[in-house]
């Protein structure tokens, strides 16, 4: 079977280009079983920029490497998760469905590049590879096309450095080279690890800019992976925040900076380092995430929450829907009275997801 | 002929930038500091030019303290840092560590040097030997100099993990088990383990979340306050910079453009390559649309840098002129503390008649944009 073209079975123009449903992905270590990503559900709409952030550990780039299907063993994608991608179930296509999927309409920019590079090749082969794959262009147009990419992303020389080596490059040079491959087959969905964190401001803003125009060009998704939430704040519509494995809250890029609806949430915004504003210490959230063999009983930011109460030790909190695209996997999220951040009174009358 | 670097190729003329502040000697003295890296073709790789990574930096550091080292992707930041701790030779210029010649360092007296300062890796994945449990590679160093041996050591690992916010247990897991964030404290302990005097910080917190960068940062900053740490912290994150660091290196292209407490670079940055710099800080505030100082013009290659000032094909002071391009503008004090290295910004020791015997029209004015 092959995938259906761009939306073939979509039921009409509001269905999404991407959704995931309680994807689980688990690693069997002699350690135990260690529940990375563990029931985390979220769409991507077409033209979209969702951000995704969350604790350092908590499963953004094992839920990212789950969508393209790249998880290795003793990693597994468990029974009953589902990616769905332009209408069609991602999990389980045959491999070769799945390559071609990922060679053409999911493309991924991953969070350590000198991961994914190889060392035995030029940058401007391994560009112009995906090239010669994806439009079949003849090795001469290829190479043309990978400089004309990296020279796009901002790459000073580009002709010069195409015939470089990874490790002749920098760090940031690396990222963009990256990049380069990812924007060369014309994806519909962008999965961007950390794609900016090793390049410096003004190029990461000329990124920015050069994904923001192939967005309005083409239509292109993009799910943001990023530790900065200022690239949050100018790219994304939509914020996925996620905790030890599970979505905690999901909400329009305003509102989520504005009122957090979860303490974890509330926790990273105080912990920000703000330019202008210097101070002694900077904020932190006490403590440590808990091993993602051993999630705790009850909510799992319990023990670092200082709202925290009888109900959160007991009762594993839902991601509760709070109207207006927002969820919360807080039980004080729908405890007006006793509302977790300390902003402003929740507005919605809020009900349980499931 | 090649024009000289940014002023501080001349030491005798400009002195090493530094800041009355500071009393003692410093910790880390480098000096005019260059390495070209040789560009290659064909199957017998010859020769055919040179990138100049870093083309002549200068600058000092004292005991408790952090130097902030910022710039463009590529400018040569890891490079400097590199070869501070002598794991990449320079081509040119001396560095002094505890008043002891680096280069001229070798055998036992070169380890001990290493002990001392040591260097948090920017690409986490690239710098861990992946057959290699995590505990055994911040072991290493406690054996290797001889600090702790047996359950000791084991004790001391346990405490570095929990140091930089990892489980004591994750010991024995290899690499692959760890996110992205997680590999870069393996790093930072890593470094610790060994009680130095100088860490070269590459990048430390950007693969971390805020909060736990913020547990990292006021990590570092407890052990500067109690052991006289002093650290070189390159990153691309301007406001942990701001946070972090006493004073500023701004590089631009294997040169240090300006140079500054960081007070005094984030309130009044002279260099127009900082203040675009600064201004593409993104605002983590969803209502509020930045306001870019855009560069235009080509990224310039190292291989192929500009004449004069390296930053003129993209400047945008309104004074810049004919003369930016012929006159190689020296890293001068502009006021007590804050060098910077522009002819436009007054004052200058390149006098107007200077400037003007270079094709220059317009008289160095004062120029700061609004950020
Ligand atoms: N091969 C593996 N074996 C065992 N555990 C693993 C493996 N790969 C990842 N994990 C665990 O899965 C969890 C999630 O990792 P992931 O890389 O998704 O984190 P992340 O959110 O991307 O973090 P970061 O922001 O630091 O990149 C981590 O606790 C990690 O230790
Ligand atoms: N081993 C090498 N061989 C050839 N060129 C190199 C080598 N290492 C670095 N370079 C070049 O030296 C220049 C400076 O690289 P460096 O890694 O110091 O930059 P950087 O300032 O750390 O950048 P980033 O912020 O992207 O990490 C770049 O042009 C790079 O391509
Ligand atoms: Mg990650
Ligand atoms: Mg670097």
């Amino acid at each position: 079977m092959t995938p259906p073209p761009k939306g073939a079975d979509a039921p009409g123009a509001e269905a999404p280009l991407l959704s995931v449903t309680d994807l689980r992905t688990y690693f069997h270590t002699n350690n135990g079983v260690a529940r990375a990503v563990d029931g985390v559900s979220f769409t991507v709409a077409q033209g979209e920029t969702v951000g995704l952030v969350g604790e350092s550990g908590c499963g953004k780039s094992v839920t990212a490497l789950s969508l393209m299907r790249l998880i290795q063993s003793p990693g597994r994608i468990e029974p009953g998760s589902s990616v769905r991608f332009e209408g069609t179930e991602l999990l389980t296509l045959s491999e070769a469905d799945m390559r071609r999927v990922r060679g053409n309409r999911m493309a991924m920019v991953f969070q350590e590049p000198m991961s994914a590079l190889n060392p035995v090749f030029t940058v401007g082969d391994q560009i112009a590879e995906v090239a010669r794959i994806h439009s079949r262009a003849s090795r001469r147009d290829a190479w043309r096309q990978a400089v004309a990419m990296l020279e796009l992303t901002g790459m000073p020389a580009p002709e010069q450095r195409a015939h470089e080596y990874p490790h002749q490059l920098s760090g940031g040079m690396r990222q963009r080279v990256l990049i380069a491959m990812a924007l060369m087959m014309n994806p519909a969905l962008i999965v961007a690890d950390e794609p900016t964190t090793a390049l410096d401001v003004t190029i990461q803003a000329q990124i920015l800019e050069l994904l923001a125009d192939l967005q309005r060009r083409t239509g292109t998704s993009i799910l943001m992976i990023t530790h900065d939430l200022g690239v949050i704040a100018e790219t994304a519509r939509r914020v996925i925040v996620m905790y030890a494995g599970e979505v905690v809250e999901q909400s329009a890029v305003g509102p989520l900076f504005a009122t957090p609806h979860h303490p974890y949430t509330e926790g990273l915004l105080a912990a920000m380092p703000r330019m202008g504003r210097r101070r002694d210490r900077l904020r932190v959230i006490p403590g440590t995430v808990p091993p993602p063999t051993d999630w705790p009983t009850g909510c799992r930011f319990r023990a670092r929450c200082q709202y925290s109460w009888d109900r959160c030790a007991n009762e594993h909190p839902p991601l509760y829907d709070l109207g207006d695209g927002r969820r919360s996997r807080c039980h004080l999220a729908v405890e007006p009275g006793r509302r977790a951040h300390p902003h402003e009174p929740l507005a919605a009358q809020a009900v349980p997801a499931r | 002929m090649t024009p000289p670097s940014a002023g501080v190729g001349t030491p005798d003329v400009h002195p090493t930038p530094t800041t009355s502040r500071q009393s003692g000697p410093p910790l880390l003295e480098v000096r005019d500091l260059v390495k070209h890296f040789p560009i290659r073709r064909g199957i017998l790789g010859r020769t055919v030019g040179h990138v100049r990574a870093v083309d002549g930096v200068s600058f000092q550091l004292w005991p408790g303290e952090t130097l902030g080292l910022v710039g463009e992707s590529g400018c040569g930041k890891s490079t400097t840092g590199r070869m501070v701790l002598r794991l990449l030779e320079p081509s040119a210029g001396s560095v002094h560590f505890d008043g002891a010649d680096v280069l001229a360092l070798s055998g036992a007296r070169l380890r001990a040097m290493r002990r001392h300062a040591q260097i948090i890796f920017q690409d986490p994945f690239s710098s861990l030997n992946p057959r290699m449990t995590i505990g055994a590679a911040i072991r290493e160093g406690l054996t290797i100099h001889r600090i702790a041996a047996g359950e000791a050591a084991d004790r001391r690992v346990r405490e570095l993990l929990s140091e930089v916010g990892l489980r004591p247990q994750f010991a024995d897991r290899y690499p692959h088990e760890f996110s992205g964030g997680q590999r870069q404290r393996v790093g930072i302990a890593r470094a610790l383990s060994v009680s130095p005097r100088l860490i070269v910080c590459d990048e430390p917190v950007s693969a971390l979340d805020v909060s736990v960068q913020a547990q990292v940062v006021n990590l570092l900053q407890d052990l500067q306050r109690d052991r006289g740490l002093a650290y070189l912290f390159i990153a691309h994150d301007l406001s942990v910079v701001e946070h972090i660091a006493d004073r500023v290196a701004v590089m631009y292209l294997g040169h240090i453009v300006e140079l500054a407490s960081a007070t005094d670079i984030y309130r009044e940055p002279l260099m127009p390559y900082t203040q675009a710099l600064l201004s593409a800080v993104p605002v983590p505030d969803p209502t509020v649309r930045s306001t870019r100082v855009v560069l235009s013009g080509d990224v310039p290659s190292p291989a192929n840098p500009p004449s004069g000032c390296v930053f003129h094909p993209r400047c945008q002071h309104p004074r810049k002129d004919e003369a930016c391009t012929k006159l190689v503008p020296p890293l001068e004090e502009k006021s007590a503390g804050h060098w910077a290295a522009c002819i436009k910004q007054p004052p200058t020791t390149v006098h107007w008649e200077v400037q003007k015997a270079a094709g220059g029209t317009r008289q160095p004015e004062r120029y700061l944009p609004d950020l």
